[in-house]
């Protein structure tokens, strides 16, 4: 599948000398990792070369508190203001489509590419952002760039690359009841390591990722890169194609069955050969937490930190406040965020909805919940989600990237322990001195109601 | 700018999996200009709760002052695709890192911007961090690395970058080059 997506964008073949050309379909942007690329273009005197494959959104440093969204009140972090402000200035000088803060399409911009449906099977897709790997679940080769590439990529809409390796991801037999595609990815990352992906981009296939929707196939390919893959892929099939034909964007009509005929020539081919290729027994795993921090260092959450590790493994044990040997289910939780570009679709949040559902929030527990875009917003609370966490005592917000990362106000106290349903559990990811500890929305929910560490299987 | 060679005592940094939000928290990726990033660099390992420099952390140690080269633990710079990361080591004053693998995106960052990625085996990584502060140099052209007793070490380097680097040739100017093949493509994609 991956060698046909990149056979059919190639510009100019790769030769001992030079890496290939490759052509993008589509260039998603957002405020952080875009002005000095428009610096550089207004420096050169260029211009942007396809609009109609560019697309800008706001979301990393842009604020969820309702007020500043919608209320008139200016947005508390004033960097991140200014930061706005370029992207409405940059994105009017080059004729970039735009969705304001107030946009009622607007959201994280890996929750938005699938929503419009312009992220589609067998396209090029790339963002100045490494979460990029989310659009693969469509059968897209997906991947992040850095700032000088999103130039190049508004410059040309191309860029130049070498080609990676393959890397088959197959997951067998079935996942128990009570264990998600998130605790599947984190288990992935936990086998192959933080670099294991390096220099590949994964194939998950299998059983039961054929029968994942296509939310949980998002949140697999979206921790593609905390494996250090380039990209992560999954082959389009009838769920894909379902997804797809309900979004505003998709082809219609005619050029929907041309489309469909298309990506339906996408998938490997039973047989074919993968640079490495690994199995995972779905069957086997239970609820995962990350107790340390990077996403590898993951445990069962029926399991405990382990014994023993070496140097890295006790800075991360004595940054996290945590004892090796001690069970996952001890450990505390101050603060619960559910949301992101892993997590933060409307399957997710009715998944953390369904287990908070006539609970309240542990006693000096604190809960964020933030949509991952406004559309999931509005479904949400079409169906009264947003009540369920109101009730238990959880904020609602607007959409954004929120407390997944630290630059926008909503943030994790020094000390405190973050259930997170994002996708990173580095060192002061979530504020200064954060302590994150990985996990699904259900987990994140029932840990929520306990004041610690808890299996949402005590839920069903 | 062209980068052919470097000479420079060397920083020591072991931890594996430094990620990209240690190098330069998000707090401070809402600017947008490119300059001013050094003062930011690993600043929660750097600075304490009340922005005083931490004694021990090495960047601080008035030994490792005006160091260029970087010796860092396995897989540096994995997560985030912030070329803020390469942006704040450049600004600080390092022109090069080195170690025994690199995060993917990080590893194009650096190269883009001329801060050149150095991979060398576990063995000589071994000895420079073991050794830290001591007087290497580096070789682009010949893509090798010299240690103070004279052996060469020799490092991969993709032979486009290289060609970029000691040219100070920069990747658009080649990309826009190709307009004429971009535009064929374009015109038989429709």
């Amino acid at each position: 599948m991956f060698e046909k997506v990149w056979d059919d964008h190639v510009v100019v073949p790769e030769t001992a000398d030079t890496p290939a050309v490759l052509f993008i379909d589509l260039h998603l942007t957002h405020e952080v990792t875009t002005p000095q690329a428009y610096t550089e273009l207004r420096t050169r005197g260029l211009r942007l070369r396809r609009p109609d494959l560019t697309l800008a959104t706001m979301d990393h440093s842009t604020p969820t508190r309702t007020e500043q969204v919608f209320g008139g009140v200016p947005i508390a972090v004033d960097s991140a203001a200014r930061q706005v402000q370029q992207l409405e200035i940059n994105a009017r000088e080059f004729g970039v489509e735009l969705f304001n803060l107030q946009d009622s399409r607007r959201g994280i911009v890996h929750i938005i590419g699938p929503e419009l449906g312009i992220t589609q099977p067998g396209k090029t897709i790339v963002c100045g952002d490494s979460h990029t790997s989310t659009h693969g679940a469509f059968g897209a080769l997906a991947f992040g760039i850095g700032t000088t590439e999103v130039g190049h990529v508004l410059a040309t809409q191309c860029l130049l690359q070498r080609r990676p390796k393959t890397f088959a991801i197959n997951v067998t037999n079935a996942l128990p009841k009570g264990v998600t595609a998130k605790d599947l990815i984190l288990a992935i990352i936990g086998k192959i390591g933080v670099s294991g992906g390096t220099g590949y981009v994964l194939e998950y296939r299998g059983p039961v990722i054929e029968r994942m929707s296509m939310d949980e196939r998002m949140t697999i390919c979206n921790m593609s890169i905390e494996a250090g893959a380039r990209a992560g892929m999954i082959a389009p099939d009838a769920t894909t194609f379902e997804y797809l034909a309900a979004t505003p964007r998709a082809p219609k009509g005619a050029e929907w069955e041309a489309a469909v005929a298309r990506w339906s020539k996408l998938p490997t081919e039973d047989g074919a050969a993968f640079d490495r290729s690994i199995d995972i027994d779905a069957s086997t795993l239970v609820p995962m937490v990350t107790y340390g921090t990077h996403p590898g260092m993951v445990a069962p959450i029926t399991g405990s930190v382990p014994a023993q590790g070496d140097a890295v493994f006790e800075k991360a044990l004595k940054y996290m406040g945590l004892t090796a040997g001690e069970p996952i289910v001890n450990v505390p939780v101050n603060n619960v965020f559910v949301g992101s570009c892993t997590n933060g679709r409307l399957s997710d949040l009715r998944n953390a909805a369904r287990v908070l559902r006539g609970h309240k929030l542990a006693d000096g527990v604190k809960m964020l919940v933030v949509p991952g875009s406004q559309a999931v917003k509005a479904a949400a609370e079409a169906e009264g989600l947003h009540k369920v966490f109101l009730d238990a005592g959880a904020e609602w917000r607007e959409s954004g990237c929120s407390m997944c990362l630290g630059m926008n106000g909503d943030l994790v106290p020094t000390g405190h322990y973050s259930i997170s349903t994002s996708n990173r559990n580095f060192e002061g990811r979530q504020g200064v001195g954060a302590r994150t500890l990985l996990a699904s929305p259900e987990t994140a929910a029932a840990s929520a109601i306990r004041g610690r560490v808890t299996d949402p299987r005590e839920f069903n | 700018m062209a980068v052919k060679n470097i000479r420079s005592r060397t920083v020591a940094l072991p931890a594996t999996n430094v990620d990209t939000d240690q190098i330069i928290p998000a707090r401070f990726l809402t600017a947008t200009s490119k300059s001013g990033f050094g003062k930011h660099l690993f600043a929660d390992w750097r600075y304490d709760a009340a922005g005083n420099p931490k004694p021990d952390f090495v960047l601080n140690r008035p030994e490792t002052k005006g160091a260029a080269i970087l010796v860092a633990g396995r897989n540096i710079g994995c997560g985030s695709s912030r070329e803020h990361a390469p942006w704040a080591l450049q600004d600080f004053g390092f022109q090069a890192v080195v170690s025994t693998e690199f995060a993917d995106i990080f590893r194009t960052n650096c190269l883009k911007n001329g801060l050149l990625p150095v991979v060398v085996d576990e063995q000589t990584h071994a000895w420079l961090l073991a050794n830290p502060g001591v007087e290497i140099s580096i070789d682009v052209e010949a893509t090798t690395l010299t240690l103070p007793d004279g052996t060469q070490v020799k490092f991969p380097l993709e032979g486009f970058a290289r060609y970029c680097l000691l040219n100070g040739i920069d990747e658009l100017g080649f990309l826009l080059s190709q307009n004429a093949a971009i535009t064929v493509y374009e015109q038989s994609h429709r």
